[in-house]
């Protein structure tokens, strides 16, 4: 069995570097533009690109074995779950008048 | 590898290698794998409070505005781009352990260590600041503030003092892991300590990704 682990490349992490410089100055020039409604979907966007620059390559993810990838990805499906059920929660307790209140 | 003359010829196992692994690539696997496992309950802890986030701005969109914009932006941005630095010097260390170079292990984990302490030095200038215009809860809080806003230092402080937290914790593992290198430790056989030390290195960084637009860039436009 050979030991073949992946090893990044030094113009690898340089570019990801680079674009993650990018988006940090991206996200704080659009910051400074008044996009309405649109100001924190877009920064989230782009923070969501870093984290998964980060993640895939710098962690190395790509590399990894597919029982590795399911349980970095569930973590962060589970984080989902959590916003979607709890904010399901917070958004809809207005709607309906409650018995007693 | 020294050829041996006995008949029954078997590999001498890694020195590294744990009796209950079968080889170096499943305990390097197996290490991998539970690093992630302790990082997915890392993201439901940080989760939690991200939650607290998005129910209370959703509760204080004004206030939470007006919060933001007394947060500093530059030195927020400046962490960013120190963290980024950090993460690239990571993930050279741990590839100069992977191709077993002692030297270049060396520098990158004392150049991702001091870029570590640059931003723990940055916060602790912005924490200052805070407390000199009497915006850290406490007895000292500014009682005029508007309502919700109590609520948004309340959970920068948490949110970013947790984050410090994991940056000290990470810069011990830094160090433990230099004083390995130093030592010769680690090779293209035997690196998965750096690996770990890696992952967990790059999700605070990850963390920090998140915190500083939800935190500092809110209140920058029109402000």
């Amino acid at each position: 069995m050979s030991s073949g682990h992946h090893v990044p490349t030094i113009g690898m992490c340089v570019r990801v570097w680079l674009a993650l410089l990018v988006l940090t100055g991206f996200t704080i020039f659009i910051a400074s533009q008044d996009l309405g409604v649109l100001n924190t979907p877009v920064a989230l966007l782009v923070a969501i690109t870093k984290a998964t620059l980060v993640i895939v390559f710098f962690m190395g993810v790509k590399w990894n074995t597919p029982l590795t990838k399911t349980v970095a990805v569930s973590g962060f499906v589970w984080l989902l779950i959590l916003f979607f059920m709890g904010m399901n929660d917070y958004l809809t307790r207005g709607w309906l008048g409650v018995a007693g209140r | 590898m020294s050829n041996s003359t006995s008949p029954v010829s078997v590999a001498k196992p890694h020195p590294k290698l744990q009796s209950h692994f079968f080889s170096m690539d499943q305990q390097l696997e197996a290490s991998t794998l539970g690093m992630w496992v302790f990082l997915v309950t890392e993201v439901m802890f940080f989760g939690g409070l991200f939650m607290a986030y998005i129910v209370y701005r959703h509760m204080y969109p004004h206030a939470w505005v007006e919060a933001s914009a007394e947060l500093n932006w530059k030195l927020g941005g400046l962490n960013t781009g120190v963290l980024i630095c950090s993460s690239i010097t990571m993930a050279l260390a741990v590839r100069a352990a992977m191709i077993g170079n002692r030297t270049q292990q060396l520098i990158n984990i004392a150049l991702t260590s001091i870029l570590g302490a640059t931003f723990l030095v940055v916060k602790f200038f912005e924490y200052k600041a805070k407390f000199e215009h009497h915006l850290v809860p406490g007895p000292h809080f500014d009682p005029s503030l508007e309502q919700g806003m109590q609520i948004f230092f309340s959970l920068y402080f948490v949110m970013t003092g947790i984050h410090a937290l994991h940056m000290v914790i990470g810069l011990g593992i830094m160090a433990y892991i230099f004083i390995q290198a130093w030592k010769g430790t680690y090779n293209a056989e035997y690196f998965a300590p750096v690996e770990v030390s890696g992952l967990y290195w790059h999700f605070v960084d990850i963390v920090w990704i998140f915190l500083f637009p939800l935190l500092y860039l809110l209140g920058a436009h029109g402000a």
